[in-house]
């Protein structure tokens, strides 16, 4: 009377039922797509505009004349020809003007005007790019049908990528939201599993523990990469995030996710056993994750870190995981070209693996 | 004439140094319900949880349907359904979500609709398990211990905490399940409980069976005895005076 029992129809039958939980469940969605949807867009959009140097005219200032009329046709600069004094000198002092430019008319003949800038300490930077391109701009002017006598500099760019903020930001989010989605989802969904007595239930079935395991696996593997893909995309149609290879890119870049996510399942099953009630899930989970959303450069490059934080960086996993997508993304490096940072993760796989079989609890 | 389906020998279970199970020996008769009654932390859920393979036993010998526990769990998991005393269910998931879950766990082939009506929850197919009242949770887990078409399932406390139309609509669905051939052990406090639903009962107490026979047996013997109630038994109780001034209908939602 009874067919042979199949394992892989058990286990697949846990994988649609897990999805379908995870796909329904606020806080995956919220963790794996909207944390770094928002900070895509955010920085998407900062990222798109560049620097802007905010520059006041003083008031009564001569506004007929080549200076103004140069600075004006930059588009690094925005100029505000309106404001009073008293407002334009509090602002400077705040550094939200970075300059004050003041131009007159030189009555007495040669030369023609005279400029004064005033530059805030509260914004050096900006004004040392504003410096420059003033004497780019004099340098201009005052040569105008005039000869060099010594050198004319010659200069060209050549056309090579562009690299955007987003360029930057997207790797490091998607690790993040792989990171998220393996520790956080794998824990609470073990361990409220089991202290809800659901995996109890389950072993009064016969079905294998092996498949209790891969099922969630597979529903969450599933899930981390069709939210890294909508990432993806969304962040090559609407900010042109550079996929140099396209497709292939993409696949490279799904690759190296799916591997990320096992990996940090791994932390995911290690929380979940050694958790003793459900609230310290989230404190355990963020001593897993804030370090390596801080430090793994998510958001900034390591090497911008102090020296003595560097090697606390290169020991995380993300870390390696940030630094192969981007160079698979924005280099098209192939998978060979990042297999030592793909040798990495798998090591700490192999040693988070071995810490969750020791920590794993099924009741 | 009657076949034994459930078979312990000498069944021993100890925690470290509590011995929750001390020896205890008993067969179940294939097609009837049968009751483990006693006191909490008699060791009636820590025998059902061994005999569903749940949990090792310390010592003993517990064969279901011909196989034993110790070499056959996973033939034994494939004819039983088991009912566990506040499990809760995958979350997130609706009724017949979670009944495509079990049937994909016990490799069946079933229409989760059928296995509701049989609970009389169709009405509930799109709700959450969490979402449902007492009685209902209970009928629920009934179904998912139904979907294997099992010769045994193993209810632990079903109506514990029920209302008195919930239990009795428990029961019928009780008897029911024995009257289509499927043996039920079950488990209660309720002695009134026992009564009306058990075919035979088996009193545990400190780990051990202290005795075993039909309810009306039992209550023939401690009369004989000489056992006699303080007040003159009245043909209806005050659950009789509960039902009949609610009605028998359900009331839940």
């Amino acid at each position: 009377m009874q067919s042979p029992y199949s394992h892989t129809r058990a286990t697949l039958a846990l994988a649609k039922a897990s999805f379908r939980s995870i796909m329904r469940s606020p806080s995956a969605v919220v963790f794996t797509l909207a944390f770094p949807l928002i900070f895509i867009l955010v920085f998407g959009f900062l990222g798109g505009g560049g620097t802007k140097l905010d520059i006041a005219v003083a008031p009564g200032s001569d506004l007929q004349n080549p200076v103004i009329a140069s600075l004006e046709k930059m588009p690094v600069i925005r100029l505000t020809k309106n404001d009073e004094l008293g407002n334009i000198l509090k602002a400077l002092e705040k550094g939200n003007y970075d300059a004050l430019i003041t131009v007159e008319r030189n009555k007495n003949g040669v030369p023609a005007y005279f400029t004064t800038v005033k530059y805030t300490s509260a914004s050096l930077d900006k004004g040392n790019i504003l410096k420059s391109i003033l004497n780019e701009l004099s340098y201009n002017l005052n040569s105008q049908n005039i000869k060099p006598t010594v050198t004319e500099i010659r200069s060209s760019t050549v056309n090579g990528r562009l690299y955007r903020t987003i360029d930057f930001i997207l790797p490091g989010q998607l690790g993040f939201s792989l990171l998220s989605t393996g520790v956080f989802g794998t824990a609470f969904v073990f361990f409220s599993l089991r202290q809800n007595l659901v995996i109890k239930r389950f072993f009064a079935t016969p079905v294998k523990r092996s498949s209790i395991v891969l099922g969630e696996a597979i529903a969450r593997i599933g899930f981390a990469l069709l939210g890294a893909l909508f990432i993806i995309l969304i962040g090559h149609f609407f900010f042109s995030f550079t996929l140099v290879n396209g497709v292939t890119t993409v696949a490279n870049m799904l690759i190296l996710a799916t591997m990320g996510v096992i990996v940090f399942m791994g932390f995911g099953f290690v929380v979940s056993g050694i958790a003793k009630s459900e609230s310290t899930i989230p404190p355990i989970s963020n001593i897993i994750t804030l370090p390596q959303f801080l430090l793994s450069g998510t958001f900034f490059s390591i090497e911008a870190f102090p020296t003595w934080l560097q090697p606390i960086s290169r020991a995380l996993p993300l870390t390696y995981l940030n630094d192969a997508m981007r160079k698979v993304a924005f280099e098209g490096a192939g998978l060979w070209e990042v297999r030592h940072q793909m040798l990495i993760i798998l090591i700490w796989g192999i040693v988070i693996y071995s810490v969750a079989v020791k920590t794993f609890k099924w009741e | 004439m009657n076949k034994v389906i459930i078979d312990v020998k000498n069944l021993v279970k100890n925690y470290d140094d509590f011995k929750a199970v001390q020896g205890l020996s008993f067969e179940v008769y294939e097609n009837e319900i049968f009751g483990l009654l006693g006191p909490n932390g008699a060791g009636k859920t820590t025998t059902l949880e061994i005999i569903e393979t749940l949990r090792q036993k310390t010592s003993g010998e517990v064969t279901v349907d011909g196989f034993s526990i110790d070499k056959d769990a996973s033939a034994i998991k494939r004819i039983i359904g088991v009912q566990l005393q506040a499990a809760g269910y995958y979350p997130n998931l609706n009724l017949v979500e979670l009944l495509e879950l079990f049937s994909g766990l016990y490799g069946v082939m079933v229409n989760p609709m059928e296995m509701l009506e049989k609970v009389n929850l169709q009405e509930k197919a799109k709700a959450k398990y969490k979402a449902l009242s007492g009685g209902q949770k209970q009928r629920f887990s009934i179904a998912t211990t139904l979907i294997n078409s099992p010769k045994i399932i193993f209810l632990d406390e079903p109506t514990t905490g029920l209302d008195p139309q919930a239990r009795r609509n428990l029961w019928d669905l009780i008897t029911q399940i024995r009257d289509n051939g499927t043996t039920v052990v079950i488990t209660t406090h309720y002695m009134d409980e026992a009564e009306q639903l058990c075919d035979r009962v088996a009193f545990v107490e400190r780990g051990q069976i202290i005795a075993l026979d039909t309810p009306d047996q039992l209550i023939d013997n401690l009369i004989a005895n000489g056992f006699e109630r303080k007040k003159e038994v009245k043909k209806a109780n005050l659950e009789d005076v509960f039902i009949n001034l609610t009605g028998k209908e359900w009331r839940e939602n």
